[in-house]
C-alpha cells in the first residue's frame, strides 16, 4: 500500500526576541507512522510540535495536514485538523475528575452528562487496554495514571496525529513499554504519531524514521532500520563526541557527611523519603541517580535545611574542628552560622537559586548578604565576585547589571555554580546541574564539579543523564520511590545496572546494609 | 415578633443589593479575575438604570416596561465597565488589583457626577418609578408586596449561575479557564472570550445591585452614596460563601442582617444601648468576614480555594 | 497567533470578511528590553490622549473649549503661589501614604488598607490631642501624638500581615475589611467626644505642628525626608534587600535561609507605621480633627502612585505631583464651570485607565505578519 503524507511543514521558524528556537524546518510524517524527533534539551522540538498544535504560531513557513495548506492558530483549530498533543507538563485542571478533563473544550452538541462522559472514556481506555477511573479527581492521581488521561483526552476527541513530548521521561520501564505496545497499536490503525524525545534507545526501539534537530535547525530525517545510535548522536550532537570526562582518584577521602535513616512525609503523610543512609566523602564526587521525582530534590532540600525530616541523622565532619555537628532541624542560616560550608545548586534555577528580577550583583549576595552586623548591604565584594565568574566563567552578558532572567539557560547556570562555588564549600551539592546545557556549557559545569572534587571538597551531583553520572562520579547512590535501593562504584558500573536499580521495588529489600557504603560494597 | 419580622423582610432585600454583586463577582473570580472595580461598577449600574428611568419619565409606559429598559440599561452600564476591565487586564494584560481600583475611582465619581446631575436638572426625575419597582404589574395588589421583583430575580440569578456553573459545558469550560487557562487554552477553549464574557455577564449583574438599591431598597436621592460600602461586602461575600453562588443567597441575607444589627438590634432585644455603639455595631459583618477569611485560610481545604489562577495574567507565548 | 488579540485581529478580518483567512493580523511578543526614551515617550503619549478624551468631554458635558479645559487645569496648580502651596501640600500627603504602601508591595503584599491604616493613626493622635491637650507643653503632646500615631498604623498593619504569614490568609480582602473597621472606631469615638451627639468635632486647639516658612513647609519637608529614608531602605539595606527577595521569590527567600513570617511582619509594621505618620501629619498639620473620610480615597489613590512609579521612591515624587496635578486641576474645572466636584474622579479615572493600559505597550510589541520578516533579520 502507498503510504500518504499526513502532515508536512515547510520552512518554519520561530524567534523569541532575538533567539531563534526554529530556523526553516521541513519535516514530514505518513499515516500510520510513528516518527521520532531528536536532539538535545533546547534544540527547538517542543517549539517545533507546540507550533503543530497551534501553542505558538510560525514566524515564517506553512503547514500542510493531507496535502492542504492549514493556519494553526489555537489548539482548537489543531483538533479541527485531528492533532492532538500529550504535553510533557501535563495539562490538567487539578480539581476536576478524569472525565471532566477529558471532554474539556469539546461542544458536540450533545448535552452535559458526566455519567455519559464516563461511559465512553471507560470505553475507550477498555479498547486499548489502559486502567482508569473516570471519575477520580486529578490531585489524587499517580504520574502514570495523569498520562493516561492525556492521552484519552486526545483519543476521545479522535485525533489521528499524536505529538507526545517526552512521554517516558515519568515512568518507568514497564510503563514505557506498555505505552509503547499502546502506540504500536495506534500505529497499525493507521494514525500519525509523532515523539519527542533525546533517549536514543527509545527511538531505536519504537519509531518508524527519525527526524534530528539541532539548535533549531533540522539536520535529517532517516529510516530507524537504516541507522544506529551511533550515526545519530553524531547528527545531534555535530560531530562525535564520546564523554571523556575527566576523573581523577579521590585523594585523602574522609567521610564529610552521614546522613543516617532519613524519612521525611510531606504535608498529607505521604513518604517521601524512606530511610535513607548514605555517606559523602571528601575529594569524591557522589552521583544520585533515579527517575524523576524518586526523591532526590526532597533529600538534597533536607541536607540544605528547606525540609524537615520526620527521623534520621545529618551528621557533618567539620574538618576545621574535627567536631561532628548534626544539621537535622536547622535551618540555612543556622547551618550557616555552625560554619558548616554547604553550597547548593537547586534544581530550580530561576525560582530558587537565582532571582530572575535581579541583577547579577544582587543574585551574588544572595547567600552572603547577611554577612556583618551592618544595617546596609555591601554591594561591592558582590560585584567584584560577579566580575570574577563572568570573566572565569565567561558568562555571556551585556553586563553586572542586567537582571539574570536575560541570560541563556547556560550563562544562568553558570552565575548560579559559580557563587555557590565562590562560597569555598566542604560540600557541594548539584540537583540536574546541566538540565538544558548545551554540549559546551556542561563540560564547563563538569570540570567546575571535578575541580571542586580535587580540592577536596564533597560532591553531591544528581543527575538524569547515567552516560555522564558513569564517567563523572566516584560512587553513584540509586533511588526508587523515596529508597536507596543501592550504591555502585562509577568506575566499574554499568548503565543497565544502575537502570536496573532504579526500577527496583522489591519491598523485602534491606537498605542497612548500604549504610556505611565503602566504594562499591555491592560489586 | 412584629420586630423581628419588620427586621428580617428589611435585612432580606438589602441582602439581595450584596447578592447581585456577589454573583457578579464569583462569575468574574471563575474566570480568574478578581475585579476590585466591582463596587464601582454597581454605582454605574445605578446611575445608568436612573439616567434611563429619566429619560422615560413622562413617556407614560407601562410600568413594567420601564422597569426593564431600567434593568437593561443598569445591565449594559456594567456591562461597559467590565469590558474595559477586560480590555486592560485581558487584552492589555494590566495587573488587576490596580485595574480594579481604577474602575472603582471612575465608577463612584462618574455616578456621583450623573445623579447629582439628575437631581439639578429636573429635580431627581427618576424616583416616580420607586413604586414600578415593587408593583411593576399591579397598583398596590397583596401578591407582591413583601418584595419587589428585583429581590426574586437576584435569587433566580443565583441559582441560574449555580446550575451554569456546576451543571454545563459552560461552566466547566469557565471554572477550567479561572483554575488553569493553559490547560484550558490547550484543549482549544478560547481563554480571551470566556473572560471577556465571564466578567462582562458579572458586572451586568452586579449592576444590577446598584439599580436595586436605589429603586427598591432604599428608594431616595442620597442612596447612591452607600453603593460603594455595600460593593466592597459584596465582594467579601463571595470569600464568604466559597466562590458558589447557591450558597450566596443565604450568606447575602447573612449579611443583611448583619449589615443592619446595628440599628435594629437595640429594638429587637428591647434595650437600650449607648448611641455610641451603633458605628460598633456596623462592623459585624465586616468583622464576620475577616473571620471567615481567618478560618477558610486556617482549614485550607482543596475545595474551598479560590480558582488557582486568580489575580494572574495569561500569556499564552510566555517563555 | 496569540489568543488575546484575536478579538482584535477578527475585528479587523471582519470588515474584509473573507471566507478564510490565511494568516493572523499580528501577535504579541514580550519586549526583551525597551530604552528608556521609548518608554517615556508611550507614556506621554497616553497621557496627552487620555488628556484629549477628558478634554473632549468637558466639550461635551459643559461646553468648555478644550483649550480653555486645559488652561484651567493648569492654572489650578500653576497659577498662583496659594495654590503652588496647596498643590506641594497635596502631592506630599499623598506622597507619604503611597512612601508607606510600597515596601509592603515590594513584597507583594497587597496593601490596600493604607485608608484605614492612616485613618486610624490619625484617629490616635487626635486621642492624644483629646485627653492630653491641657496636661502639657505642646512639644511633648506632638511628640506623644507622633508615637501613638506611629503605633496605631503599625498595629492596623500588622494584624492582616500576622494572619498572611501565619495561615496565608488573603491580605488584599482582609486590609480592605480592616478600612471600615477603622472608620467604624472614629464614627464610636466622634459620638463619644462629642456630647450634643452631632459627632462633628470641632477644630483642636493643642498639638499643632509649628509654622516655619509657610503653614505646610514643615510637612512638605517631612515628607521629603522619609521619601529618602524609604528609598534607603529599599535600596541599600538588609531589611530592604530581604523585602525584596520575599516579593520576587518565597521559594529563594527559604533556599537563603530568610524568615519569611518574619519579613512579611516587620514590613508591614514598618509599612503601617508610615501610614500612621501621613495621619499624624493630617491631624497635627493640616486638619486638626478627625472625620470618617479624613484620608478621603487617598488611601487607594497612593497604590496608583506607588505603582505607577514602579515602587520607585524617588519616582514617586513625579506620579504623587502628577495625580495631585489632575486632581486639584480638574477640582478648579468643575469650580470654574460649576459642575459636580466628583468630576475630578473621572478625569483621574479616565486617565489612569490609559496609563495603566499603555504599559502594555512597553512590555510587549505587536508583531504584524508583513513586517516580521524584515524585523527579525
Amino acid at each position: 500500500m502507498e503510504k500518504k503524507l499526513a502532515l508536512e511543514m515547510k520552512g518554519i521558524s520561530k524567534y523569541f526576541g532575538t533567539l531563534a528556537a526554529n530556523k526553516n524546518v521541513d519535516l514530514d510524517v505518513y499515516r500510520g507512522e510513528i516518527l521520532s524527533i531528536l536532539g538535545e534539551n533546547g534544540c527547538g522540538k517542543t517549539t517545533l510540535m507546540n507550533m503543530i498544535a497551534g501553542i505558538y504560531y510560525p514566524d515564517e513557513g506553512s503547514i500542510f495536514v493531507d496535502g492542504e495548506e492549514v493556519v494553526i492558530r489555537s489548539p482548537k483549530d489543531a483538533f479541527a485538523k485531528g492533532i492532538g498533543m500529550i504535553h510533557q507538563h501535563f495539562k490538567l485542571v487539578d480539581v476536576f475528575t478524569a472525565a471532566q478533563n477529558i471532554i474539556l473544550g469539546i461542544n458536540d452538541g450533545n448535552r452535559y452528562n458526566i455519567s455519559d462522559v464516563n461511559a465512553k472514556v471507560k470505553q475507550i481506555a477498555d479498547k486499548y487496554g489502559f486502567i482508569i477511573d473516570p471519575s477520580k479527581k486529578i490531585h489524587e492521581m499517580s504520574v502514570s495514571e495523569k498520562q493516561t488521561v492525556e492521552i484519552l483526552k486526545v483519543l476521545y476527541r479522535g485525533a489521528d496525529i499524536l505529538i507526545l513530548d517526552e512521554p517516558s521521561a515519568v515512568l518507568t520501564p514497564q510503563e514505557t513499554d506498555k505505552l509503547f505496545a499502546v502506540l504500536r497499536k495506534m500505529r497499525d490503525d493507521g494514525k500519525s504519531i509523532l515523539i519527542i524525545t533525546h533517549k536514543l534507545h527509545e527511538v531505536m526501539a519504537i519509531s518508524d524514521r527519525v527526524a534530528v534537530l539541532r539548535k533549531g535547525e533540522h539536520i535529517a530525517t532517516v529510516s530507524t532500520s537504516e541507522t544506529s545510535p551511533e550515526a545519530l548522536t553524531e547528527m545531534m550532537v555535530g560531530q562525535k563526541v564520546t564523554l571523556n570526562i575527566d576523573r581523577p582518584e579521590p585523594e585523602n577521602s574522609v567521610d564529610r557527611l552521614e546522613v543516617r535513616n532519613l524519612s521525611l512525609t510531606d504535608s498529607e503523610g505521604v513518604k517521601i523519603l524512606d530511610n535513607i543512609s548514605f555517606t559523602a566523602r571528601s575529594g569524591e564526587i557522589l552521583g544520585i541517580a533515579g527517575i524523576a521525582g524518586s526523591g532526590q530534590r526532597e533529600l538534597l532540600e533536607s541536607i540544605a535545611g528547606l525540609s524537615h525530616p520526620v527521623s534520621g541523622e545529618i551528621v557533618y565532619n567539620n574538618p576545621k574542628t574535627g567536631e561532628t555537628e548534626n544539621l537535622r532541624d536547622k535551618n540555612p542560616v543556622q547551618i550557616r552560622e555552625l560554619g558548616v560550608r554547604l553550597s547548593f545548586v537547586p534544581e530550580d534555577r530561576l525560582g530558587m537559586g537565582l532571582v530572575g528580577n535581579m541583577d547579577l550583583i544582587d543574585n551574588m549576595m544572595l547567600r552572603s548578604y547577611s554577612k556583618g552586623r551592618s544595617l546596609f548591604v555591601d554591594r561591592k565584594k558582590p560585584k567584584d565576585l560577579a566580575e570574577k565568574i563572568i570573566k572565569e566563567l565567561q558568562v555571556a552578558t551585556p553586563g553586572t547589571h542586567t537582571p539574570v532572567r536575560r541570560l541563556s539557560g547556560g550563562n544562568v547556570q553558570k552565575v548560579l555554580v559559580g557563587r555557590e562555588i565562590a562560597a569555598a564549600p566542604t560540600v557541594l551539592m548539584a540537583a540536574y546541574p546541566v538540565r538544558g546545557l548545551d554540549i559546551n556549557s556542561s563540560y564547563t559545569i563538569y570540570n567546575l564539579l571535578t575541580k571542586q572534587k580535587k580540592d577536596g571538597v564533597a560532591v553531591i551531583f544528581v543527575g538524569e543523564d547515567l552516560d555522564v553520572l558513569v564517567e563523572l562520579c566516584d560512587r553513584i547512590m540509586v533511588v526508587c520511590a523515596g529508597r536507596v535501593t543501592g550504591i555502585v562504584d562509577g568506575r566499574n558500573t554499568t548503565k543497565e545496572e544502575i537502570g536496573l536499580l532504579m526500577t527496583k521495588t522489591d519491598t523485602n529489600y534491606k537498605n542497612d546494609k548500604n549504610g556505611k557504603g565503602g566504594n562499591g560494597d555491592e560489586k | 415578633m412584629n420586630v423581628f419580622i419588620d427586621y428580617l423582610l428589611t435585612a432580606v432585600p438589602l441582602g439581595m443589593t450584596f447578592l447581585y454583586g456577589c454573583v457578579g463577582e464569583i462569575l468574574t473570580e471563575k474566570a480568574g479575575h478578581l475585579n476590585l472595580g466591582i463596587p464601582g461598577i454597581m454605582c454605574i449600574g445605578g446611575a445608568s438604570g436612573c439616567l434611563a428611568l429619566s429619560c422615560l419619565n413622562g413617556l407614560g409606559l407601562p410600568a413594567f416596561l420601564v422597569v426593564i429598559i431600567a434593568l437593561i440599561a443598569a445591565f449594559a452600564g456594567g456591562m461597559v465597565m467590565g469590558a474595559v476591565y477586560c480590555f486592560l487586564t485581558v487584552t492589555l494584560k494590566s495587573n488587576q488589583n490596580v485595574t480594579g481600583l481604577a474602575m472603582t475611582t471612575f465608577g463612584v465619581g462618574t455616578t456621583k457626577f450623573i445623579m447629582s446631575g439628575l437631581a439639578e436638572n429636573g429635580g431627581m426625575g427618576y424616583l416616580y418609578a420607586r413604586d414600578f419597582f415593587r408593583y411593576p404589574f399591579a397598583e398596590s395588589t397583596t401578591s407582591l408586596k413583601l418584595c419587589g421583583v428585583m429581590v426574586y430575580l437576584a435569587v433566580v440569578i443565583a441559582l441560574a449561575a449555580s446550575f451554569v456553573l456546576s451543571r454545563t459545558r459552560v461552566g466547566l469550560h469557565l471554572r477550567a479557564v479561572g483554575e488553569n487557562p493553559a490547560t484550558a487554552d490547550a484543549v482549544g477553549i478560547n481563554v480571551t472570550k470566556y473572560k471577556y464574557v465571564a466578567t462582562c455577564i458579572g458586572s451586568g449583574i452586579a449592576a444590577l445591585g446598584g439599580l436595586f438599591y436605589i429603586m427598591d431598597y432604599s428608594g431616595s436621592y442620597e442612596a447612591y452614596k452607600s453603593i460603594e460600602a455595600l460593593g466592597w461586602l459584596s465582594v467579601a461575600l463571595v470569600i464568604f460563601t466559597l466562590w458558589r453562588p447557591h450558597i450566596s443567597i443565604l450568606g447575602s441575607v447573612a449579611f443583611g442582617i448583619l449589615y443592619l444589627a446595628g440599628s435594629r438590634l437595640p429594638t429587637l432585644l428591647g434595650i437600650q444601648f449607648d448611641m455610641s455603639m451603633t458605628p460598633l455595631l456596623q462592623l459585624l459583618p465586616y468583622i464576620v468576614t475577616i473571620i471567615v477569611l481567618i478560618v477558610t485560610s486556617v482549614r485550607n481545604k482543596r475545595e474551598n480555594q479560590p480558582p488557582a489562577s486568580l489575580g494572574l495574567p495569561y500569556f499564552r507565548e510566555e517563555r | 497567533m496569540k489568543n488575546n488579540n484575536s478579538t482584535a485581529a477578527a475585528k479587523k478580518n471582519n470588515a474584509a470578511s473573507s471566507a478564510h483567512v490565511h494568516e493572523p493580523l499580528f501577535h504579541v511578543v514580550k519586549r526583551d528590553t525597551i530604552p528608556i526614551w521609548k518608554s517615556m515617550l508611550i507614556r506621554v503619549i497616553a497621557v496627552a490622549a487620555a488628556l484629549f478624551i477628558c478634554s473632549l468631554l468637558s466639550m461635551i458635558l459643559i461646553k468648555a473649549n478644550p483649550i480653555e479645559f486645559l488652561e484651567t487645569l493648569v492654572d489650578a496648580t500653576l497659577g498662583s503661589t496659594r495654590r503652588l502651596w496647596k498643590f506641594s501640600k497635596d502631592a506630599a500627603v499623598l506622597l507619604c501614604i503611597a512612601l508607606a504602601i510600597t515596601p509592603a508591595f515590594k513584597m507583594r503584599f497587597w496593601n490596600i488598607g493604607a485608608e484605614g491604616q492612616v485613618l486610624i493613626g490619625a484617629l490616635a493622635s487626635v486621642a492624644c490631642a483629646f485627653y492630653l491637650g491641657n496636661t502639657m507643653s505642646n512639644a511633648a503632646l506632638l511628640v506623644i501624638m507622633f508615637f501613638a500615631a506611629v503605633l496605631a498604623g503599625a498595629i492596623w498593619g500588622g494584624i492582616p500581615a500576622v494572619f498572611k504569614a501565619k495561615w496565608g490568609t488573603n491580605e488584599t480582602l482582609f486590609t480592605l475589611m480592616m478600612n471600615y473597621a477603622a472608620s467604624g472606631i472614629v464614627a464610636y469615638f466622634l459620638v463619644k467626644w462629642t456630647p450634643s451627639g452631632s459627632s462633628v468635632l470641632g477644630e483642636l486647639k493643642t498639638g499643632h505642628l509649628p509654622q516655619i516658612i509657610h503653614p505646610y513647609f514643615l510637612i512638605i519637608l517631612a515628607v521629603i525626608v522619609i521619601t529618602f529614608l524609604v528609598f534607603i531602605y529599599q535600596n541599600f539595606t538588609k531589611q530592604g534587600y530581604e523585602l525584596s527577595v520575599v516579593g520576587e521569590s518565597e521559594n529563594t527567600a527559604r533556599y537563603i535561609g530568610i524568615n519569611v513570617k518574619k519579613v512579611i511582619i516587620r514590613t508591614m509594621l514598618i509599612s503601617g507605621a508610615i501610614c500612621g505618620i501621613a495621619g499624624f501629619l493630617i491631624v497635627a498639620g493640616l486638619d486638626h480633627s478627625i472625620t470618617e473620610t479624613t484620608v478621603g480615597g487617598r488611601g487607594f489613590t497612593a497604590i496608583m502612585v506607588s505603582w505607577l512609579a514602579k515602587f520607585n521612591p524617588l519616582v514617586m515624587i513625579l506620579t504623587a505631583a502628577f495625580v495631585t496635578f489632575l486632581d486639584q486641576g480638574a477640582s478648579q474645572i468643575s469650580t470654574a464651570f460649576n459642575i459636580d466636584s466628583s468630576f475630578p474622579d473621572m478625569v483621574v479615572g479616565i486617565v489612569l485607565f490609559f496609563i495603566i493600559g499603555c504599559e502594555f505597550f512597553i512590555n510587549y510589541k505587536l508583531k504584524f505578519r508583513s513586517m516580521t520578516k524584515k524585523e527579525v533579520k
